[in-house]
């Protein structure tokens, strides 16, 4: 049954790890990935490990390996807590991996004197079990009580946390309980110590549940001096060769003294039965969900911080930049450092859109790249997200895992942006930075979204300014849409013009009025006669470089640049709802 | 000695890390220390234009930090200066949005009670260090350099809000350039904008008003243009670049220097330590206007 289980979890695993790398070949979130075919990137990652492995980069991955990987420095550098709980949980539970689940294969093998019961094995099992637990409870305390700013918990983060917990309870307990049963005392006793007579069992039996943590439905305090004595002897005579003082299993003495009134109670309903199957069976569970879980980032990450340690944007091919691109979403932990130093964190607070966070974007790109179908308006708030951005790059200076988060958002940006049409932030300075990098891209899908964008921000207005019709003027001036509307606003305008003619975008062009829509004195003219709807779809509105010549030399105080700055808000809002 | 909270925005720490070493090596001869804060965020300014909470949230979130910090803000973007400005000015009225801010920031234990100052680099040059200090510190003043001085809009406008200068004939950046010992020259265009801010939107409209405010301080006999904003040296350097590359007449260069390379050239410091070539133009031939020390 045990053995048939372990085989069951392992080929999961297996076939589940073998799924995941091949997900990293065939998957594809970044612009221009459509092309290229699966085998071409295999190829290519060949190509580009065995590169690697034959020169001096060779060095830079052992240096990475050893600090980044083994001692997480990058870690230690932004948040000494959370370095303390990941190491004390990677630690720990690494060393529970080697040493104890996999004693038959690595402990028995490389130490010649080991059994579990004796020292040193015996107290370092605990150790590292303690080490797990302390790390998990900073997890928690983290996640749960401080509060830390912008820190989302998910249904993964959830699973991580109590998978490990499971685990750890169980394998505690079940320590315990061993420690503290009747059961498990008499076997060993008739396994080794083989004792004939009654009176010494009984002896012995008074020296565990004095000194070892046993519990006993006959023997009880105040124990007899004598048999104590006599009981020790026959432990150092037949136990102690082999099994150490149960008090250096600290967590697990502990737990077996805790239990003792209900122990032997316990002990015949058969509660290291049930425990050990708990263990046993989280265990197999959590190795064989790894792969499909956030604990994958065990393999993800080391992976991501060791390539990216030598890749570059200059020399690496772009078949294997759109495969660790896949990658790099199952290397991120979801641990929000990302957000907590994102420049556009109060942008997604005040649009309530949570894609704006990295750690967010990240999640939600792990699940378009996985196939999910997601409704119209959260692709909308997903390309929201990575547009909203002012690629100041401190994510991708303090990722742990070492992700080159820009160049991720770069390339699945132009790929959102041209499948998704339109997007107004588009029309924002956040296009700086694509601004930048134009000759990446051809001419046509360069323009194509922002060209779509602004006419859908247009809404109706080549309609409205057609010009056969004749638009009915209101009787008042519609002020309500107003952020702060005070005695400066447009109906003070008295027609003179003079935000026209400074108009440096005004003078860029040979016949302004066409290619503008309307100029910044007829969009101050229409608000005074109540079509803000016209006025709020000029092009005009898109192009004026807030540069506030025209408002500076109204002569009448008119906010003009602000007022084209609420125009601008108004038609996105409209857009949006 | 005269302490700020230094406030770098976005887009100096990775495309104009320059301006970032620069100011900082002239600042620390000048006695002025600088604290940085980790927390804070984008400025507002790239979401003016689509949505008004965005913008005065994040613009505010900094105000409140540095109130935290009881320090004045220095800051080296005109449109950081602008956005944060504007965002105090919109602060001082009441109204839903206010409230909402000001519930937002508590939700995070921030206060803003809006009596942090908020200054230019430039203008804690001009006027909390001084000219004549300065002067004092120009150990190499140059000779016979024209400069084109560049102000920005965002400092300059509205000036109700920003309060920097007169906004129709400033003389603080050239009263600076001055006291160098490099001459600045008039040009016809100085106050119009760089077209940075529709970079990336209207690509043509952009590159079309950069190139008449190169050529207007070329005509001008300018050596190179001054900057002093992030947005403007990246239109004047990295655009321009890109422009001469396309279309352009290598002899129509003009190559951007930024106001702290200048000033701290002349004040003997290192042009390594001043970034001098991070520049994607070459200026590395400002030095031969130099005085021997």
């Amino acid at each position: 049954m045990f053995d048939l289980l372990l085989y069951i979890s392992l080929g999961i695993f297996s076939l589940g790890l073998v799924f995941k790398l091949f997900t990293w070949f065939s998957r594809k979130i970044s612009f221009g990935a459509e092309t290229i075919a699966t085998s071409a990137r295999l190829i290519a990652a060949v190509k580009g490990i065995a590169g690697i492995l034959f020169s001096f980069k060779l060095l830079t991955l052992i240096k990475v390996f050893i600090l980044d990987v083994i001692f997480q420095i990058r870690t230690l550098k932004e948040d000494p807590l959370r370095w303390l709980m990941h190491i004390l949980i990677y630690w720990g539970f690494m060393l529970l991996l080697f040493m104890h689940a996999l004693e038959a294969i690595i402990s028995e093998n490389i130490f010649n004197d080991y059994y579990s019961t004796l020292n040193p094995y015996l107290f370092l099992r605990d150790l590292f079990g303690a080490m797990v637990v302390a790390g998990l409870l900073i997890a928690v305390c983290r996640r749960f009580i401080f509060k830390v700013p912008r820190l989302k918990t998910n249904a993964m983060d959830y699973y991580a946390i109590i998978i490990l917990a499971v685990i750890m309870a169980s394998g505690i307990l079940l320590e315990g309980m061993k420690i503290a049963s009747p059961t498990v005392f008499s076997d060993m006793q008739e396994e080794y110590a083989a004792l004939d007579e009654d009176s010494d069992i009984q002896a012995l039996e008074n020296f565990w549940v004095k000194e070892y943590g046993l519990a006993s439905a006959t023997v009880k305090e105040p124990f007899d001096q004598q048999e104590i004595e006599w009981g020790q002897e026959l432990n150092v005579e037949y136990c102690a060769s082999c099994h150490a003082s149960n008090k250096w299993a600290f967590t697990g003495y502990a737990m077996a003294r805790m239990l003792r009134p209900v122990a032997v109670g316990l002990d015949h309903a058969g509660a290291v039965n049930f425990l050990w199957y708990l263990h046993f069976l989280a265990c197999f569970f959590g190795l064989a969900y790894l792969p499909f879980s956030k604990m994958f980032h065990i393999i993800a990450t080391p992976v991501s911080l060791l390539v990216n340690s030598v890749m570059s944007k200059e020399t690496s091919r772009q078949e294997n930049v759109i495969t660790r691109q896949v990658m790099e979403l199952d290397a991120c932990t979801h641990c929000g450092t990302c957000s907590r130093y994102c420049s556009a964190m109060m942008a997604s607070e005040a649009r309530g859109n949570p894609y704006i966070l990295p750690s967010e974007k990240m999640v939600a790109l792990k699940a378009m790249a996985g196939g999910k179908i997601l409704s119209q308006a959260q692709r909308g708030a997903i390309v929201e997200g990575v547009y909203l951005c002012t690629n100041c790059d401190r994510c991708t200076v303090v990722c742990p895992s070492g992700i080159n988060l820009k160049e991720l958002w770069l390339s699945v940006r132009e790929d959102l942006v041209q499948k998704q049409g339109s997007e107004p932030m588009m029309l924002s300075p956040f296009s700086l930075v694509r601004g930048l990098n134009r000759n990446l891209l051809s001419d046509e899908a360069y323009a194509k979204p922002l060209r779509e964008t602004q006419k859908a921000l247009a809404g109706e207005f080549d309609e409205i300014t057609r010009p056969d019709r004749t638009v009915a003027l209101q009787e008042e001036a519609d002020k309500k849409w107003l952020l702060h509307s005070d005695d400066t606003d447009f109906s003070c305008c008295f027609g003179c013009q003079i935000c026209t003619t400074v108009c440096p975008v005004v003078k860029n062009y040979e016949n302004p009025a066409e290619s503008l829509g309307l100029l910044p004195h007829q969009i101050m003219y229409c608000l005074g006669s109540g079509l803000t709807e016209a006025a709020s779809g000029a092009r005009m509105l898109w192009v004026c470089l807030t540069c506030y010549q025209c408002q500076e030399h109204c002569p009448q105080q008119v906010k003009v640049t602000d007022l084209l700055y609420e125009l601008k808000n108004k038609a996105v809002q409209k857009l949006e709802n | 000695m005269n302490q700020y909270a230094l406030f770098l925005g976005c887009n100096i720490p990775v495309r104009v890390k320059q301006y970032d070493v620069s100011a900082r090596m002239v600042l620390k001869e000048l006695g002025v220390s600088l604290v940085d804060n980790r927390q804070f965020n984008c400025c507002g300014y790239p979401m003016r234009n689509t949505d008004p909470k965005a913008f005065l949230l994040s613009a505010v979130r900094n105000l409140a930090l540095a109130e935290k910090m009881e320090m004045d803000m220095l800051v080296l973007c005109q449109c950081c200066f602008g956005s944060l400005k504007k965002a105090q000015a919109v602060m001082a009225e009441k109204g839903d949005l206010q409230a909402e801010v000001h519930g937002l920031l508590a939700e995070e234990g921030l206060e803003y009670d809006g009596n942090v100052k908020i200054k230019h680099f430039l203008s804690v040059l001009y006027h909390d260090v001084g000219i004549d200090t300065i002067k004092q510190q120009i150990s190499r003043p140059y000779k016979n350099l024209n400069i084109a001085t560049h102000y920005g809009c965002h400092v300059l406008r509205p000036s109700r809000v920003t309060q920097f200068d007169d906004p129709v004939n400033p003389s603080l950046i050239d009263e600076l350039v001055t006291v160098t010992g490099a001459k600045s020259v008039d040009w016809p265009l100085q106050l119009e904008c760089c077209g940075a801010p529709v970079l990336g939107i209207d690509d043509d409209l952009s590159e079309n008003l950069t190139k008449k405010k190169l050529t207007d301080a070329n005509a001008a006999g300018a050596h190179y243009v001054c900057t002093a904003c992030p947005y403007c040296h990246i239109q004047f350097d990295t655009v321009q670049k890109r422009i001469l590359s396309e279309n352009g007449n290598q002899d129509d260069a003009l190559p951007a220097i930024l106001y702290p390379q200048l000033l701290g050239l002349g004040m003997g410091i290192d042009g390594d330590l001043l970034g001098i070539s991070d520049n994607e133009m070459d200026i590395s031939r400002v030095t031969s206007f130099l005085s021997e020390e």
